[in-house]
């Protein structure tokens, strides 16, 4: 299953009597990065956590191409990768074993070529077998971006990705995701500073209460 | 190899790795199943001679708490890092993460009664070992039983504040009659009366029984309960 856009029409979602996000639509095109900007609470992470298929919005439709979130789930899965506040990694394992094993939860081909070529855009490759829970926050950030992209994925979810870097690390992760978007990857990525992304994004668009700005 | 079984392995091997590189779940389950052997065999042994049917209760009391040690850090480690999310994320069959994770569990569980299953032979003379095959089947099913329901309420608590709380409050309720039949089948085990065997062959059927319901709804339950 592949798919050029992702689409959020009239999307809504409430927590209980809490509502995180009204009425949001907005497209976003493959080789494209989008910039979701709001305070804390402003229902970014909720957004990316429905486009991920981690939450199902409460109304509305997302549409992934011409592919609705409910069909064939795992094959649209397999097309998305995320990263998020927390980092997903197991600070126990290196970073080649990290990345080894969610290649092979993906049941990726050539899972070794991959965890070489994961290591050298991470920049580990020297640190590989340590484990992560010995590395700065900017290494396992650039880990991290490496395992969501391990398999490939058409559409990337970023959540809050610039938080806590220093400015070499931002620029590292800056020049990584346009090289994503070049390679026709849908960026959708979450910050409340906009200072980090610069002129980064293709797109801003920003979320207030669950609302979307005009 | 099917995708399922790839992915149960996958999950196994590295939730053993993690535990081989920390060895967390491993010793504090065994330390705290040999100290609840040891203060157990202290109050229930006096002049060399155990009460009648103790070894049976005592070791699997045991294996229950024990167990729910073990199965409180199985999914707090996929919490932590929040790799839990990247795992549902992936497009693997849910179902296959729940028996990944239980068979762990089933390892650790398995690693603990090689020395505690002696250990209460020992401390309370009990000839756990006669019908050996019959004591495997008892240990096999009943810590498979109670595994396999603490797996699920493990994941469903995984989002919750009080799970450390909440776990054992979920969990012995509703595992109290593999607990029973455990104990029981043991107990039968140990009598020295002809009907001590067929009544031990009875618990394990009872056992497999409910092995085989408890895990279809787990794997039936368990996609719904990770869906948020």
């Amino acid at each position: 299953m592949d798919f050029t856009n992702l689409q959020f029409i009239d999307v809504s979602r409430t927590f209980g009597r809490r509502r995180a996000l009204h009425r949001v639509s907005l497209t976003a095109e493959a080789g494209t990065i989008t910039a979701l900007l709001g305070h804390n609470g402003a229902g970014k992470s909720t957004l990316l956590s429905i486009a991920a298929t981690l939450l199902q919005p409460s109304s509305g439709t997302v549409h992934y191409g011409g592919h609705a979130a409910t069909n064939g789930a795992a094959a649209l899965r397999a097309r998305i990768g995320m990263l998020g506040h927390d980092l997903y990694l197991y600070p126990e394992l290196s970073a080649a074993e990290n990345l080894r094993f969610f290649a092979r939860i993906y049941a990726l081909p050539d899972v070794e070529r991959r965890v070489v070529r994961g290591l050298e855009q991470a920049g580990l490759t020297e640190r590989a077998d340590d484990p992560v829970s010995s590395y700065s926050r900017g290494m396992r950030q650039r880990l991290a971006l490496e395992r969501a992209l391990i398999h490939d994925p058409r559409l990337l979810l970023l959540d809050e990705p610039f938080t806590g870097l220093d400015e070499a690390a931002r620029e590292a992760l800056r020049d990584r995701l346009q090289t994503a978007r070049a390679a026709g990857t849908i960026v959708l990525l979450t910050t409340h500073d906009v200072a980090a992304i610069a002129n980064l994004p293709d797109r801003s668009v920003t979320l207030v209460e669950g609302r979307l700005a005009a | 190899m099917t995708a399922f079984a790839r992915t149960v392995w996958v999950i196994t091997r590295k939730d053993l790795l993690v535990e081989a590189r920390t060895r967390e779940i491993l010793l504090t389950t065994l330390f705290f199943a040999v100290a609840c052997v040891l203060v157990f065999a202290f109050g229930f042994v006096s002049e060399g001679r155990a009460v009648s049917d103790a070894a049976a209760g005592i070791l699997w009391i045991a294996i229950a708490f024990s167990g729910t040690l073990a199965l409180g850090r199985a999914f707090e480690r996929e919490r932590q890092g929040e790799t839990l999310r990247a795992l549902l994320i992936a497009p693997i069959d849910r179902p296959a993460l729940y028996v990944g994770k239980l068979v762990g569990i089933l390892i650790l569980l398995t690693a603990v009664e090689v020395v505690v299953v002696p250990l209460v032979a020992l401390m309370f003379q009990a000839a756990l070992f006669e019908h050996a095959l019959l004591m495997l089947g008892l240990l096999a099913a009943g810590t498979v039983g109670f595994a396999a329901v603490g797996t699920l309420f493990a994941a469903m608590l995984v989002r919750a504040r009080s799970r450390d709380v909440m776990l054992p409050v979920l969990l012995y309720p509703i595992t109290v009659p593999v607990i029973i039949a455990g104990v029981r089948g043991t107990a039968a085990l140990l009598q020295t009366e002809a009907g001590g065997i067929p009544m031990a062959r009875a618990w394990l059927a009872m056992l497999v029984f409910f092995d085989v319901v408890f895990i279809t709804l787990a794997l039936w339950t368990f996609e719904p309960v990770m869906t948020e």
